[in-house]
């Protein structure tokens, strides 16, 4: 078939792009104080804290929705 | 509610830190799972997704052009329809300018002509991709580099597009407004949009760093003041039967929502009474 216009075979293929370097502000999750009430998971633009609430640092751009949201501020942002 | 635990919108894309389109693109793919086929129009949606080589998606996506995005949604609806593959979803991610302005022909098209599709228009309220130029969604008031406030002009001076309105006058089975900030509300809302047999439209506001004028953390908490305050109203209309689906309990100040922004910061006392009294009257008809 003739395809025109571009095509992309590698699905989920901008996790090559480490969107962390974007980051000023690290977001901290203290365990010990989290509820486990998802708010950070489902608010999370990048979709980068996982079901067992580990924030993967390689794509979190810092934007501090995850702190701003969390109920029982289990989450710090610290300067990098 | 049965939602997945697998992410169909990759990390790694272009959008702004704090960006409310990703979180709706997320919630609602969660929703909607594996079996799905989304269709963008040209946008910030489509812009940050897919810098090429590479794409977030982990479903099969298409864009075309900025005005065709329900049309060619259209086309695949039927083209899986006449393979027998009936169980695949079709969804559409339109921006604001994409729905109310642009591509309003051909989504009017498909809305008419009955395919069974659902068409998420996710409002930022102005064109922010091409640099926050105003559209037909943007609210009375705000500022936008062609609706700028200054001594010739006050800012934007027409009201928002009633855009969902709109779709329920082609009479379609399902028609919703929704927040970003109200996950649970708008994640059923994409559930019962799937579920229906025919047309769904359902109008998504998305607060935008960026256009908005505010600080990336605060995406969710602005959604959250949009409807606290009266000024985003979340409502489904199902088979013509209008229902409100969520009240805040004492409705707040339209002046906690409009002074968290910069594109309002030019608004006189008098200009925000007037937006509150706008509000109060729409509020009161719908008893909120």
């Amino acid at each position: 078939m003739v395809s025109v216009g571009a095509a992309v075979k590698e699905p989920g293929s901008t996790r090559k792009n480490k969107t962390g370097s974007w980051r000023t502000f690290k977001p901290i999750l203290d365990k010990e104080k989290c509820i486990e009430c998802e708010n950070c998971i489902m608010f999370c633009p990048e979709g980068c804290i996982n079901n067992d609430y580990d924030i993967d640092y390689d794509y979190c751009k810092g934007c501090g929705i995850c702190e701003e949201e969390c109920p029982v501020k289990a989450i710090k942002m610290e300067r990098e | 509610m049965e939602i997945s635990d697998k992410e169909f919108f990759a990390p790694g894309h272009r959008a702004c830190a704090g960006c409310g389109a990703t979180i709706g693109v997320r919630l609602a793919l969660k929703v909607l799972g594996e079996n799905t086929v989304a269709i963008s129009a040209t946008g910030c949606l489509e812009v940050i997704s897919t810098p090429y080589p590479e794409t977030a998606w982990e479903i099969p996506w298409m864009h075309v052009a900025f005005e065709n995005a329900a049309a060619v949604a259209s086309g695949v609806e039927a083209a899986l329809k006449s393979q027998g593959k009936t169980d695949t979803t079709v969804v559409v991610f339109g921006g604001d300018g994409g729905t109310a302005d642009i591509g309003l022909q051909a989504l009017s098209g498909a809305m008419e002509r009955g395919h069974n599709l659902i068409y998420i228009c996710y409002d930022n309220e102005a064109y922010m991709n091409t640099g926050i130029q105003r559209s037909g969604a943007t609210p009375y008031g705000a500022s936008t580099t062609t609706s700028p406030h200054g001594k010739e002009s006050f800012g934007e001076d027409k009201p928002k597009k009633n855009m969902p309105m709109i779709m329920a006058a082609h009479g379609v089975p399902y028609v919703a407004t929704a927040s970003i900030s109200y996950p649970e509300d708008f994640m059923k809302k994409v559930k019962k949009a799937a579920e229906v047999e025919g047309p769904a439209y359902i109008h998504l506001q998305q607060p935008c760093t960026t256009g908005w004028g505010y600080n990336p953390a605060k995406t969710i908490e602005l959604g959250r003041l949009a409807v606290e305050t009266g000024s985003w109203i979340l409502y489904e209309i199902e088979e013509g039967e209008f229902k409100v689906t969520y009240r805040p309990i004492q409705r707040r100040a339209v002046n906690e929502y409009l002074n968290a922004q910069k594109r309002f910061k030019h608004l006189t006392d008098l200009e925000k009474e007037r937006i509150q009294s706008h509000v109060d009257a729409i509020c009161i008809e719908l008893k909120i």
